[in-house]
Formats: structure tokens, sequence, C-alpha cells
């Protein structure tokens, strides 16, 4: 009888070229990447240097996404030096490498990771690895997918593998109906409170259960975005009828008999029922409320009906530092109600929370009322494609209406490595996923939550419980 | 790469728990196409104050001067993918971390430059934090090949795992790209088989 195994070890297994350990160190096979202007220069320079050619082109797409200006109106003008010759570097590379390159100008522009699902570029069983740390996104549409530094850039592109070594297996299973207005960033901030910043670190997280599995594909890719700030090196979901659903008819998209196959194959695509993994982390959704960050680190976070925490009832000495450290920097006081923070900016952007479905949740909860006097909010779709889409749903009028800057695609403030970059003191209310010191800015305060939690605390101009917004609720 | 042998310096403590990458080299300095220049920019934000050196942090107290080791917190390394952060540190000239546990990303991102992490228990890593916080007991000399750590300041010598693929690069400064470049013909017959197993990855 052969060894139960999980999804991770099926799809790590079938990418195996050879074993260069005992200890589980191997040349994986990577079926694709996805390269952006700032980590992959140097990259390309390594090849230039060492003569070398990219072992299949057709493996890799280029997109701009981290440097570009999010003003309204789209040019070809990167906000600064630095960043206009990083995209001509990137197009020169794109060019004489023959690697596919979406510029800022082109419609199917926008952040890496909302672009590639898109195009249908990722499917169930693949490796990915890029990089940017939340490749992990694409473990929602059942490819195994990781981020990885510069150097790793250039193995993958010179040898289409990389030197891997196998990671522990976690099964996060999230069981339940969540309570009325319970995201799935409120679900896996809350797996990362419960875990640490470090929890997965090491692991493998596959995701399971039958909430998330409600859930939509872009939901999930939420959680398999964020999982990261947990340190997960690799994100995976069994995929299921949504997610072939969501991949037919893409552009990159097999057609006729080949999809038949594909979805043949994908359809054994999970951990075997008995398999083990080294760990188990069990959540009911019920539990979940809506979830804020307080601190520096993704997992200094409360539910919304919390109070801002005392560091001294911390009882390990490190943490009890950090924590004070981090009221410092954030500016709060212990004891302070998490929904009475005042906010001067609102977010709602980045590769965690910037599809569609995002918007429609934000603007559902704008709809009619108006941004507070002395917030500046902003709204910066995932993709080109998605603006285009929210412009016709009439999504993107609700925004404007209540007062929302309506933005072109990118990574934008999420990272602040555009123009787009908070003032010391500046406390933003973000739809992103990390709010480490100096992240949107030099001395800036983010509060990580959902989308419609961010248009929630525009709207009052403090951090507030979006449930009270929601018709039914 | 440059080979890992014998590193004799001054080791100082950065032990906050979860220092990410954008406190190691804050995205400021992110815009370049090369790989120079990055010295200046990490712990930027915590070595610089108004343009000036912070006499606060450590690295720009006396006794940290040619700090070749840094003794850090859990989870160090833990964000974004940017090796600028592991380009910085090495020019900086820190050529060792020693720490409980490594980010995956910034981990695998320093053994591809040459930078060495060694993980302790918590309890060898106080001891040595210890040190680093006494800038006439900071001494330290790494020996890779011996896997050992001694200690100036009381003879003490302490060993350290690391796993003999990681060490055979870090010790020859190997180009990993080469190495596996001479698989490229086992490379190519499995990537006809998987091909022919699921010809829409292709």
């Amino acid at each position: 009888m052969k060894t139960p195994r999980t999804l991770y070890d099926k799809i790590i297994d079938a990418h195996t070229v050879r074993t260069l350990d005992d200890k589980g160190l191997i040349l994986l096979y990577v079926d694709r990447t996805i390269l952006n202007e700032y980590t992959s220069p140097q990259a390309f320079t390594g090849l230039r240097k060492a003569g070398r050619k990219v072992w299949n082109p057709k493996a890799a797409l280029m997109v701009v996404d981290h440097v570009n200006s999010t003003a309204a109106h789209r040019t070809d003008r990167m906000p600064d030096a630095g960043g206009q010759r990083q995209v001509e570097y990137f197009a020169e590379n794109a060019r004489d490498f023959g690697i596919e390159l979406f510029d800022i100008l082109d419609k199917r522009q926008g952040i890496e990771h909302v672009v590639a699902p898109e195009q249908g570029l990722v499917m169930p069983g693949m490796v990915v690895a890029a990089g940017d740390s939340h490749t992990t996104t694409y473990g929602a549409l059942g490819a195994v997918a990781f981020g990885i530094g510069t150097s790793d850039i250039e193995h993958y592109l010179a040898t289409q593998t990389l030197v891997y070594r196998r990671l522990k297996t976690m099964r996060v299973s999230v069981t339940g109906p969540p309570a009325v207005g319970i995201t799935s960033k409120d679900i896996v901030m809350e797996v990362i409170r419960r875990i640490g910043a470090d929890g997965a670190t090491g692991y493998a997280v596959e995701f399971a259960g039958d909430t998330l599995y409600a859930m939509s594909v872009e939901a999930r890719m939420t959680v398999c975005t964020m999982i990261v700030e947990a340190g997960a090196r690799g994100a995976v979901m069994a995929p299921d009828e949504k997610v072939i659903a969501y991949i037919r008819g893409r552009p990159r998209a097999p057609r006729g008999a080949m999809w038949e196959s594909a979805v043949e194959s994908w359809h054994l695509l999970k951990s075997d029922a008995d398999a083990r993994f080294d760990r188990e982390l069990k959540i009911d959704a019920a539990d979940v409320a809506p979830m804020v960050t307080w601190g520096t680190s993704p997992d200094q976070a409360a539910t919304i009906t919390d109070v801002v925490p005392h560091p001294e009832t911390q009882v390990d000495v490190t943490r009890r530092k950090a924590d004070l450290r981090a009221l410092e920097y954030m500016g709060l006081m212990p004891g302070t109600p998490i929904a009475s923070i005042p906010i001067s900016h609102a977010f709602i952007g980045s590769c965690t929370n910037s599809r569609i479905e995002d918007l429609r949740d934000a603007a559902q909860v704008l709809d009619g009322r108006k941004v507070a006097q002395n917030v500046r909010a902003i709204v910066v779709p995932g993709s080109t494609q998605v603006r285009t889409q929210a412009e016709t749903e009439g999504i993107s009028q609700k925004f404007i209406d209540a007062g929302f800057e309506w933005r072109q695609s990118g990574c934008s403030m999420c990272l602040a490595m555009n123009d787009d970059v908070l003032k010391p003191g500046d406390r933003c209310a973000s739809s992103t996923n990390r709010n480490f010191e100096g992240r949107q800015g030099a001395g800036a305060r983010t509060h990580l939550m959902s989308p419609a939690m961010v248009a929630a605390a525009a709207v009052e101009g403090h951090i507030t419980d979006v449930r009270k917004f929601r018709s039914g609720a | 790469m440059e080979p890992f042998h014998t590193v004799t310096g001054p080791a100082a403590p950065l032990l906050a728990p979860n220092i990410d990458t954008d406190i190691i080299m804050p995205k400021t300095f992110l815009k370049g196409v090369d790989r120079e220049g990055l010295d200046v920019g990490a712990f930027n934000l915590l070595r610089f104050a108004d343009g000036k050196p912070n006499p606060d942090f450590v690295l720009n107290k006396p006794g940290y001067e040619g700090c070749r080791f840094l003794v850090v917190g859990p989870n160090f390394g833990c964000g974004s993918s940017r090796e600028h952060a592991v380009w910085g540190l090495s020019q900086l000239g820190i050529r060792a971390l020693i720490g409980t546990t490594f980010a995956g990303i910034f981990n695998d991102n320093c053994k591809n430059n040459g930078l060495l992490t060694i993980v302790l228990p918590p309890e060898t890593v106080a001891m040595l934090a210890h040190y680093a916080s006494n800038p006439e007991r900071n001494t330290f000399t790494i020996d890779l090949a011996q896997q050992t750590i001694f200690l100036d300041a009381t003879s003490e010598e302490i060993m350290f795992d690391i796993d003999a693929t990681r060490k055979d690069m870090l010790i020859k400064g190997l180009d990993p790209v080469g190495v596996t470049l001479e698989h490229a013909d086992e490379i190519r017959a499995f990537e006809a088989l998987h091909k022919e197993n699921q010809p829409w990855f292709f």
C-alpha cells in the first residue's frame, strides 16, 4: 500500500527532477514565474554577465506594478528617476530575453498576483515561484506557490528549477458558517493572530474546511496571500468546481480536448484522506469577528470589540518589549477601544484585497454615505481589468460619490514604493497585508483590516465595526 | 560569492522579534537596477536620524565599529522577499547572523549571498546576546569548517549545526546556477515527460 500523501507532497513529488540529499533537498522543476520591475533587474544582469539564456521564456510573464504612479491619468512616465530606469531596463530585458511584458499602458497590467490568475496563467497542480513574497496567492487555485529572492529568480530563469528543501506541512481547517459581515480577510488575520508572525515558518499550509470552500476563489486568494505573514513558505488548497469555473475560458486556459484532460487531472488533486500533517490548526468560523491590527506586526491584532492590549499582561519578556515598542510607534494607549481610533487616511488596494469582489463589498458599505471630512480615502484597483469592470458595474461611481479617489492600478500604498507615501504620524485604515514600521511611509501608522472595514472607517473617521453598516446585520 | 572560512570580529545584539526586511532595507533604497550602494540603506531609519548617525542605535555605539555578526531575535528577516536586505547587510560588513529562527525567503537569500545564518536554541542565543551586548567582550570567531563560535571573552566554544550542502556552497563560494546546469540533460528529460503528462502547462 502506498503511503498516504498530502496535496503539497503530491505536487512536489511530481516536480522533483533529482534528489540532492537524504533530508529533503531536491532540484524542483518550476512551471511559471511572474517578474516585476524591482526584484528582477539584478537577476537579468546576472544572466547577461554569465552569458546565459532564459531556459523557457514562455514560462515567464513580466508585469510593471510596484513603482508606477496610480494617478487617474495614466502615462508611461514613472514618478521618479529610479523607477523610470527600472521600468526601462525591465522592457530591455523583456525584449532581449524574449519574455512577454505587460507594460504600464497595457490593458492587462496590474498587480502581478491579480493579473496572473486573471489571465489563466496559474493552474491546479503547478509549481509557481516568483520574486514577491505574496506569490502564495496562487495556492487558492490549487498550485504550490511561493516567493523567492533575486538570486533564485536568476536560478529559475537559467535552469527552470530551484534548489529546494521540502517543507513541513500544516493544515488549517476552517469550519462552520461565519457570522454575517465576516470576510476571508478576518479569517486569515485570526489565523495569524493565533499562531504568530512565525507560526508557519518552515511550513507549507493547506487550507481546508467548508467555510473557505463556501467562499469564492477570490476570497480564498486573500487567505493564501496573507498566510505568508505567519511565515508560511507556501500555500495550497485542493481545487474544486469553483476553481475550475474560475479558470475556464481565461486567455491562457487550455481549450477543447486539452481542457477536458486538464479538468480530469485536476479532480484528482487533493490530500489523501489519511494523510498526516505535521501540524493541524482548527478554527470555528463562528468565533471570528472583524479584525484590526493595533501594532507593527500582522500578529499584533484584535477584534473590533476589543481594546488595545496592556503589554504588562504579556508573559514573554521579548514579546512584552515588542508590544511596548509597537504601541509607542503607533501612538496608542493600552485600554483604548479599537473602535474609537481616529484615522487620517483610508486605503483600499493591494494583492490581498483589490479584486472586483473586494471593491463590490466596500462599495456596498459606502453606498449613499460620505467619507468623513478629515479623511483622505483612496481606492486602487488590483488590475486595469478590475478597474474597467468596476467602472462598467458602476462601482467606481459609488467610490467617487462617497469621496474616494478612484485610481489606476498598482501596488501603490501597500508598500509605498511609488509616490503614494504617507507622512510621519498619518494613520491609515488599510486593506493591505503589512503594518510594519514605515511600511506606508516613514513614521506612518497602519491598521490592517478588510476592505469593508476600511470603507466603514473612512465614513466614520475612526475605526468602527462594519457589521452595523451591513443590511440584515 | 565570497567564500566563508574563519571570520573574527565584533558581534552586536538586535533582539526584537520579527525584524522585517522593510526595517533592514527601507523602500527608498529599492530603486536600483544593480546590487551596489546598499550599505547606507541597511537599517537606515534606525541608524540615522535627521541625516546624522543615531547614537542610540547599537551599531553606532563604541565597540561596534566593524561589526561582523548580529545576534538577532526570532523570525528575523520576515516580510518582503527583497534580496536588497541581504545585499545591504553584506555591504555593511555583516558575515553571519545568529538567532533562533529566520524567515524562509530571507534565509534562502542569505545562503545565495554567502551570509551565514546560524540557528541555535533560545538559551544559547540569549548567552551569546549577553556577550554581544557588552562592547568590551563582544569579539567572536566563527569557523564554518569546524562549525564553531569561539568567544574571546571566555574562550568558550559553541558548536552549531548546518546542513552539509549549504556548508559546502558557503565554504567554496560556488555559483549555484553553474552547479545546477551540470544537470541540464536531466532537467530536459524531466521536462519532456512533464509536458507529456500535462501539456496544458506549456
